[in-house]
């Protein structure tokens, strides 16, 4: 089609239908909000390393009316939306948002998503979501401040926290636009998958990134409509007075369990696609086939499947009845098995390959061997008598802090380095890569491996003083070692970031294949062409098929074609051609 | 990291032990993980020329470590449901126990214990200062949780004890402290910006002092 060239401006970047640029907006919002979100973690942490000093230069900016130091109403509104930001605004987007949208309809050989305009929409819905919570910092009693997982009756009722006025109802609003998003963006990924795959790809011949989008989208689909729901019930209790969750007429531990019933599953939603990411990156880097494709996808829907019946190790103190702790806990040490399963077939990955250790590998590798130390963390908390005393202290901050940032984070910068080239067309210096990864990792272990230690001395998360404890006072010291770390990892960033843009204008062209990688998205000019593919591919093999003996390179592309290869089983044609909306 | 902080009920010796369990099992698996992981590091690092195994997996090792691992986590999960159960389940009799009722208000915690008649929710019961709690040590102690406004949680650290107490539906926890000592009590639960501040003193004495503390304040009101 020739008419991308008729498309103007906006059409083409703004309000565009092409699934690599509504890509591109998630990445770039995404990177915006890790960037706040950072900034509320520095604020927080430093809080707790000094609590109620001045803060030199920020403080006067922030809070300079209230004597330059941080007041104690802020505190709890900086622990919420530091979750809810980097959850909701940067971990989800930048994972399904950004390298869903754009990996997709490249690794399958399609010209674009199933619905495009679906597909613009769901980025667009966000857009008043970002505002909608932007908007908190900026009311007068300030955003949410009930902490990411809203608890009721704190998160309605007016007077408990300044935090739970305008700000609250602002954060309910918001985050119904983002599950909206999210469930739009989901059943597109999953029609795509299903129904616009290229000739011969199989789903057992799709790559593991194509296989953790298409999971996480079921997830999504079945998870979020319940969280949907339970902020409808929210909003209405705040709004028009129902009790739901009110104390006595309604059920203050219903919002616990349907909160968890989503967000639970969300922890999924937020690693899956980065293991996805990590075992196509390994696999490609170790110059070998990914080791166990069959078990690496029976795990990830093992972990989907278990992930909905685990919601309750949430809420072992709660007050649920304990005899549903004892299904939990059951549930949930069973739902480490598929993780294990995962970790050891990228070790058996990595043996006997060829590897070699760029910047998005190394980034891979740190994910598996931080993903490690989450999940083994996550057994003490499923261990009920052990969670009563580890339940809600900086534990559990240290256990979800590995598995996101130790594991999602890192996911999401080897994928972001990884795909660079493609995306950009330019590749990005692999030495600041690498500089950027040892800093990165060192600082992070300083910051979050000492939380397992707080969380042996029993330090309640979301507490903005806790050395007003006698118990805990001995805790300072090691707490200002970690925000210095901190200051160490958030400087760090600013090398990923000067790398980042630097090579977006400067960097070296990108050929084709920059990695010599297997998945079809190589075989397309980097970036690709509007609608990706001239003709479309047909495909061969699997994606991993590295160190074939059948050819003499240590790659073999999907969609080459081989002498006596078998012509691939028609897969029927999409009935309309996706981009036919346009 | 030598465990938790050190614990004063008969529930802590358990709860340590099974930490320790899983502390040992975790050590192993995470030693055994990273150590695989940095030798395969060295050992198949880049070198020129050489060509990768042409290997997609081993179906007797995917079992190996399917089966293994499925049973120890199960194994685990099994084996914590006694402590659990105990914890959690089985309560003491009232009638051996000192029950003691205590109320959670945004930011502060009032204990109220039975007076000479034994019962709580009467005349002569006794209201002990706020952020003030004893307990005797020695024999159970029930406490029923109350909230008035938001979700608190009443956490002991050193008696291995933590229950939210939940506005309209009350909540109890029982244990049985085994050493003398004053120590804190922390709310675990984000309940409002006073929520850093938000602990009590808590006093484990021999029944005889307990009893004497109860008549003091008693006596004062």
């Amino acid at each position: 089609m020739t008419e991308t060239a008729e498309l103007s401006f906006v059409r083409r970047y703004v309000f565009s239908t092409d699934h690599k640029v509504i890509g591109k907006q998630f990445l770039f919002t995404a990177m915006g909000f890790f960037t706040l979100g950072g900034i509320l973690a520095l604020l927080m942490r430093t809080q707790l390393a000094w609590p109620w000093q001045e803060i030199p230069v920020i403080g006067k900016l922030l809070f300079g009316s209230g004597g330059n130091i941080l007041p104690p109403e802020t505190y709890p509104a900086l622990v919420t939306m530091h979750g809810t930001i980097m959850i909701f605004f940067f971990i989800i987007p930048i994972l399904s948002g950004a390298l869903g949208n754009f990996l997709i309809p490249l690794m399958i050989g399609a010209k674009d998503m199933a619905f495009p305009r679906l597909n613009m929409f769901s980025y667009w819905v966000m857009v008043p979501a970002f505002l909608i919570m932007l908007a908190g910092f900026f009311v007068a009693t300030g955003p949410a401040a009930a902490g990411w997982t809203s608890y009721v009756p704190l998160s309605i009722l007016k007077d408990a926290i300044p935090g739970s006025e305008m700000g609250q109802t602002l954060w309910v609003l918001s985050m119904m636009l983002v599950g909206t998003s999210s469930i739009l963006g989901a059943i597109n990924y999953i029609t795509t998958i299903v129904m616009l795959r290229a000739p011969g790809m199989d789903m057992f011949r799709l790559p593991m990134t194509i296989w953790a989008l298409f999971i996480t989208a079921i997830l999504a689909t079945f998870a979020t409509p319940v969280l949907t729901a339970a902020l409808i019930l929210m909003f209405l209790d705040r709004t028009i007075g129902t009790l739901f969750f009110a104390a006595g007429e309604g059920q203050v531990i219903l919002w616990q369990h349907l909160f968890w019933f989503y967000s639970h599953p969300a922890v999924y939603i937020m690693i899956l696609p980065a293991m996805g990411v990590a075992s196509d990156i390994i696999s490609t880097f170790s110059r070998k086939p990914l080791f166990g494709y069959k078990p690496m996808v029976y795990s990830m829907m093992a972990i989907a499947a278990l992930g909905f019946t685990v919601w309750g190790h949430h809420m072992f103190v709660s007050g649920m009845n304990p005899l549903l702790g004892l299904t939990f806990m059951t549930s949930t040490m069973l739902i480490a098995l598929p993780s294990a399963i995962k970790t050891f077939n990228w070790l058996g990955t990595l043996w006997g390959g060829n590897l070699q250790l760029r910047a998005p590998m190394l980034n891979a590798l740190a994910f598996v061997s931080t993903f490690v130390i989450g999940g083994l963390s996550g057994i003490f908390s499923a261990a009920t008598p052990v969670d009563i005393f580890l339940h809600d202290t900086y534990w559990i901050v240290g256990h979800i802090h590995y598995v996101l940032f130790g594991g999602s984070l890192f996911g999401v910068f080897a994928g972001v380095q990884y795909w660079f080239p493609k995306m950009f067309g330019r590749m990005m210096s692999d030495r600041w890569g690498r500089i950027h990864f040892i800093l990165t990792f060192v600082t992070f272990n300083l910051i979050f491996l000492p939380m397992f230690v707080l969380g042996s001395y029993g330090m309640p998360r979301r507490i903005a003083d806790p050395y007003q404890y006698e118990m805990f006072s001995n805790l300072q010291g090691l707490n200002q070692f970690m925000t210095y770390a901190l200051y160490v990892l958030a400087l760090s960033q600013f090398i990923l970031a000067g790398n980042f843009f630097y090579s977006l204008f400067r960097g070296k062209v990108a050929s084709k294949n920059p990695w010599k990688a297997n998945t079809l998205e190589w075989t397309l000019d980097s970036p690709p062409p509007h609608e990706n593919f001239e003709h479309t591919p047909t495909v061969y093999r699997g994606p991993y098929e590295y160190s074939s003996p059948l050819v003499s390179a240590d790659w073999l592309a999907q969609d080459q074609y081989l002498d006596g290869a078998k012509p691939p089983e028609a897969i029927p044609a999409p009935a309309v051609s996706p981009a036919a909306g346009d | 990291m030598g465990g938790l902080v050190p614990g004063l009920s008969t529930i802590a010796a358990p709860i340590d032990q099974l930490f320790m369990v899983v502390l040992i099992i975790t050590g192993i698996a995470f030693f055994l993980v990273e150590g695989v992981l940095i030798y395969f590091l060295v050992r198949y690092r880049y070198r020129e020329g050489r060509k990768a195994k042409f290997v997609h997996g081993n179906r007797r090792v995917e079992i190996l470590w399917t089966v293994v691992p499925g049973l120890m986590l199960f194994g685990l999960a099994v084996f914590q449901y006694d402590t659990w159960t105990k914890a959690k389940i089985d309560f003491p009799s009232e009638a051996v126990s000192e029950v003691v009722a205590v109320t959670a208000n945004q930011f502060e915690w009032k204990a109220t214990y039975a007076g000479e008649d034994g019962q709580l929710g009467t005349e002569d019961d006794i209201v002990a200062p706020i952020n003030i709690l004893h307990f005797p040590i020695g024999r159970p102690v029930i406490v029923e949780l109350q909230s008035t406004d938001v979700l608190h949680s009443f956490f002991i650290p050193v008696l291995r004890v933590k229950q939210d107490v939940v506005p309209g539906r009350p909540s109890r926890v029982w244990f049985e402290a085994i050493g003398e000592g004053e120590y804190e009590l922390a709310c675990a639960e984000l309940c409002g910006l006073g929520h850093y501040r938000m602990r009590a003193f808590v006093t484990l004495e021999t029944q005889e002092k307990f009893e004497a503390w109860l008549e003091e304040v008693a006596a004062r009101r």
